[in-house]
């Protein structure tokens, strides 16, 4: 028995030397101190380090950006912070939210920025023009382009479904299983209200509008109905990173005209070229942060939004590695919202 | 034979059976609703409004007006996000964020990693500890290290929330019939009412941050520990309290020293599917910016890599698996008899003590070493950095192989879902939704009387009258078309599964994981996919639901065919029956129970999914929760919605509860729980057999009053 306890007593101090030793030897490396240390003066001046090239502005604190889940929005939301970080010194905090939260959060004051908004007209009635704690900051000059889209195959082949009289007469080739029996309008995302189920009725098309409730529905089934040669009309939308996998073909509906799509359910028109434009807190524009100024001056074209989503969903890169990217190629576009603010 | 027992028998023959007359009714249905086709159908366009939707608007404009004023509500409201909020922060600053100054959390990932560990091995045993080091471990090579521990930070803190809400009420709902009558609906909302609904108004009430996401996983985790607590202290045999009482102990007394401890097994288990309900709500909260792995789910879906959604869903995947093993290693230990030898009780408590020194001196390296703190993704070898995470190979196999089956499998899975949805789904939505609305509503309440008794089309005529109230008739009866489609479909997989893994221990333990990643993939990950297979539409939903579904199902039923005694099929084997007749007419027949509750929770766990089955094409009520999360003017709408999905899962819940009662009434075993929702949990516990109460300790001689 004693010798048993002996034993292990044993055991145990060698087990603990062993500890020891591998504590007190230290394995080596990069220490965590070291690290801090080395960060901390930086870390916190990040801002005011590259406030002297705007040492006539204001200081600018920080900004709550929403960001939006769609690429285009996240090309726009990285090349603004990119700027508003590196130019203005400027703290963006980006907050991934829907767009329904980030115009709630002007109310409660926990957003400061919507940088693309499409539609949302009842948004806007209540948190502009009712509440009036957002204010419409402009346009960002990208325009977006809804329509009725076909796979390229299919505008080669039979070119003749681009004219919207002869759609009727090719209905039974775009049906599906979801489509009772006519010919089948894939829809996708409800964040973009349609006149489609109007459009269908008013043109009298035998068609029937398939709600695929997600912009995933859209480009698989156009990936797929490219690779298996199969029918497929669906609604899409410029800028979109898809298009530089594949140029989808749009189809020409009867020419919008003003006024044609006043009335919802008279729809009978094309959707027109849409201005999308950038929504602000009321309280942070009028804070005179050069942020919101440089919201304001911030705008580019279909081409430029279109350059950055290609980086960030074709080629993979990261957001801020994509914004770098394009920042550098067109540092005078930049330079022009900068003065503008 | 007397004159009595014959004219009986004949009244009972010339009375038609339920059987023919269930087929009279849906024969006579079918024909009204080829005739009246169309009409009657209160059809309502995606973007229109129904007069209660626009009522709901209003009130949530007047919600939304309430914020921002200055009241004690608000206060409260602002008081407890501020508390969730610092909860939440210190777990971050824990393990997944930098902190204190420093540029890492306070545990790096060798802390946490052995601590894990460590918790693993004292809770469990030796193999699930093993196994959490493996799995955490594989995260980080995954490249996935900060974003699972924010995940895990976020999902700790859930939990922890969801218990100290939870067992208190559990335990009282456990005591107090009154307390679980008035819980059991509110937990049935809880679970079923989708989280879309309320994602928005509760960003606004607790503003936007990891208070909101705490509370949304909160509402979603916290019933199954509160169901399991209840349901344990409540299946604590009564003799033992009896005995516990008839020896002077009061009430107070009798919870600690009786019920607690003898429950502490159930209580174990609904701990472990609060984790897993929680985690599952990774990728929701995400939409409202709580950072983690559903971050980045949604990101790799934006772009439509497939590939790398699969990584990081892989990570959610194994985080679940392990904290499964680990709570069940935790209550099986609580389940062991009797005490271990002394020699035995040494051995541990010097492993114990051995491996918290080494714990700690692990912690102490994380916190002094950059390397022991940041996940390393590269080492040097050679002057050359040489990067080894796992994280590109698995996306790239996932990638790979998502892109060959939709270039090869899609026209066979284009035939099948044309067939199915012609065949199955198609006819059934006719009866359904396009016969009209009163065709409908008394066919259905004449079936669950003839399914269930008079108290089901009870039942059924209330919830079908609010279902009309809501607006949302005619997409409600699309959905439950293919609900009904998609519960027949889990069914015969889930038998078919579930026997082949009750019967054949192997096959159990190598189909499991692939169960368990079934249950806690987000849905999200194998949408791409699925879409790309079967093209948006209502048979994509049905498989999403079903690739859900099946997995329960499967458990709940190998577990009760492994319930049978062994015996009884050694008797039927050595009566000459082959395989097949043994499972036809004596492991089906007698684990019919687990069958009932297998096809009661597969419909459950099918309706979970019908917002997700939206964003894939099914449309109806799936679509009309998404349209009003994502437009302001169809918020009233999604939430009728919600209200509809609720309402549903409330309707066949209860209606298959009523029916399993009458038939378990006539002979089989009786379920012993007022609520199916609850019984979610209870597939765990038919595999450990119930100990009795009085025997697990030798009762000393003397004291055997009863």
């Amino acid at each position: 028995m004693m010798q048993r306890t002996q034993r292990k007593r044993r055991r145990a101090t060698a087990g603990l030397a062993v500890v020891a030793a591998l504590a007190l030897a230290g394995c080596g490396g990069a220490t965590v101190e070291s690290a801090s240390t080395s960060n901390s003066p930086t870390a916190v001046a990040s801002g005011s380090g590259s406030a002297t090239a705007s040492a006539s502005k204001a200081a600018c604190g920080t900004v709550n950006l929403a960001v939006n889940p769609w690429v285009g929005y996240q090309a726009d939301a990285a090349v603004f912070a990119q700027v508003a970080r590196t130019r203005l010194g400027c703290t963006i905090v980006t907050k991934d939210l829907k767009e329904q939260v980030s115009w709630q959060g002007f109310g409660t004051g926990e957003v400061d920025l919507i940088l693309e908004n499409w539609g949302h007209e009842d948004l806007a009635k209540k948190f502009i023009t009712e509440q009036k704690v957002a204010v419409d900051l402009g346009e960002t000059g990208n325009k977006g382009i809804i329509g009725w889209y076909v796979p390229p195959w299919l505008a080669k082949e039979h070119p003749e479904v681009l004219d919207w009289t002869k759609l009727n007469a090719n209905a039974q080739k775009f049906k599906t299983s979801e489509s009772a029996g006519k010919g089948q309008l894939l829809d996708g995302d409800p964040s973009y209200v349609t006149n489609d189920a109007a459009l269908v009725k008013n043109l009298k098309l035998d068609y029937t509008v398939v709600q695929g409730g997600s912009e995933t529905s859209l480009i698989q089934s156009f990936r797929q109905a490219e690779a298996h040669k199969t029918w497929l009309l669906a609604y899409f939308y410029e800028p979109q990173w898809f298009f530089n996998e594949l140029k989808l073909v749009r189809v020409n509906l009867p020419a919008h005209t003003p006024g044609c799509d006043t009335d919802p359910a008279k729809v009978a028109c094309d959707y027109p070229p849409y201005n999308l434009n950038k929504v602000a807190r009321a309280a942070f524009v009028t804070s005179g942060s050069p942020a919101a100024a440089l919201a304001k001056a911030f705008r580019w074209t279909n081409e430029d939004q279109n350059d950055v989503s290609r980086s960030i969903a074709v080629d993979k890169l990261s957001p801020e590695d994509a914004a770098k990217k394009w920042i550098e190629a067109h540092s005078s576009t930049v330079d022009a919202w900068l003065a503008a603010g | 034979m007397t004159a009595a027992v014959i004219a009986a028998r004949i009244r009972a023959a010339a009375r038609p059976g339920r059987g023919v007359l269930a087929v009279a009714v849906l024969a006579v249905w079918a024909l009204l609703a080829v005739v009246l086709a169309g009409h009657d159908t209160l059809a309502l366009d995606p973007f229109d409004l129904a007069w209660l939707h626009r009522r709901l608007n209003e009130v949530n404009d007047e919600v939304g007006n309430a914020r921002a004023g200055d009241s004690t509500v608000i206060h409260l409201l602002d008081a407890v996000r501020a508390a969730v909020d610092a909860l939440v922060r210190t777990m971050q600053a824990l393990i997944a964020r930098p902190a204190g100054g420093r540029p890492v959390p306070v545990l790096g990932w060798l802390g946490v990693v052995a601590l894990a560990t460590y918790a693993a091995g004292a809770l469990g045993n030796l193999r699930v500890a093993a196994l959490t080091a493996a799995g955490l471990l594989f995260i980080g090579m995954q490249g996935l290290w900060t974003a699972a521990m924010d995940t895990l930070a976020l999902t700790l803190s859930a939990v922890l929330l969801a218990l100290l809400v939870g067992l208190p009420i559990g335990v009282a709902a456990g005591v107090s019939d009154r307390v679980l009558r008035v819980l059991t609906p509110i937990l049935d909302v809880a679970q079923t009412m989708p989280t879309f609904v309320y994602l928005a108004p509760l960003t606004l009430v607790f503003l936007i941050g990891p208070a909101s996401a705490a509370i949304t996983t909160l509402i979603y985790a916290a019933p199954p520990v509160v169901r399991l607590t209840a349901h344990g202290i409540r299946s604590v045999p009564v003799t033992s309290v009896e005995a516990s009482r008839s020896l002077g102990a009061t009430r107070w007394q009798q919870l600690r020293g009786v019920q607690l401890p003898m429950s502490r097994h159930t209580i174990v288990l609904g701990v472990s599917q609060t984790i897993m309900a929680a985690l599952s709500m990774a990728t929701i909260t995400a939409l409202i910016d709580a950072p983690g792995l559903g971050k980045l789910v949604l990101a790799s879906l934006e772009i439509q890599d497939v590939g790398a959604a699969f990584n990081q869903g892989l990570a959610i995947v194994v985080l679940a698996v392990v904290l499964d093993r680990v709570a069940t290693a935790a209550a099986a230990r609580t389940e062991r008899p009797g005490r271990p030898s002394p020699r035995r009780a040494r051995l541990r408590l010097a492993g114990l003590a051995g491996g918290a020194v080494l714990a700690v001196w692990l912690v102490q390296l994380s916190r002094t070493y950059l390397w022991a703190a940041r996940f390393p993704t590269t080492t040097t070898v050679g002057g050359h950095d040489v990067s080894w995470t796992l994280g590109g190979a698995v996306a790239d196999g996932a990638g790979g192989t998502v892109a060959w089956l939709s270039n090869h499998a899609a026209w066979a899975t284009g035939a099948l879902k044309d067939t199915v949805s012609a065949v199955l789904v198609d006819p059934l939505q006719a009866l359904l939704a396009g016969s009209p609305w009163w065709v409908t509503l008394v066919a259905l309440v004449t079936l669950a009387a003839l399914a269930a008794g008079p108290r089901a089309a009870m039942v059924a005529l209330v919830c079908l009258g609010l279902l009309l109230g809501t607006g949302l008739w005619a997409d409600a009866m699309t959905t439950l078309a293919s609900t009904v489609v998609a519960t027949a479909a889990v069914m015969v997989v889930g038998v078919g599964l579930g026997v082949w893994l009750g019967r054949s221990g192997t096959a159990d333990q190598l189909v499991r994981p692939l169960l368990d990643a079934g249950q806690t993939m987000p849905a999200f990950v194998y949408l791409v996919p699925f879409v790309a297979l079967f093209q948006p539409g209502r048979f994509t939903a049905i498989v999403a639901a079903a690739v859900y579904a099946v997995p329960v199902t499967v458990k709940i039923i190998a577990d009760g065919i492994r319930g049978v005694p062994s015996e009884t099929v050694e008797a039927a084997r050595s009566y000459g029956s082959d395989s097949w007749q043994i499972i036809t007419k004596v492991q089906l027949p007698m684990a019919r129970a687990a069958v009932t509750l297998a096809l009661n929770q597969g419909l459950i766990y099918v309706l979970s999914m019908v917002v997700v089955g939206g964003l894939v094409g099914a449309g109806a009520l799936g679509y009309d929760v998404v349209a009003g999360f994502s437009q302001g003017f169809l918020y009233g709408k999604g939430l009728a919605a919600g209200a509809a999905i609720v309402l549903l899962g409330v309707l066949l819940d209860r209606v298959t509860q009523i029916a399993a009662g009458r038939a378990a009434g006539r002979g089989a075993l009786r379920p012993s729980s007022p609520s199916g929702l609850d019984a979610r949990l209870r597939p765990a516990l038919n595999s450990r057999p119930r100990p009795a109460g009085l025997q697990r300790r030798p009762v000393p001689t003397g004291s055997t009053r009863r």
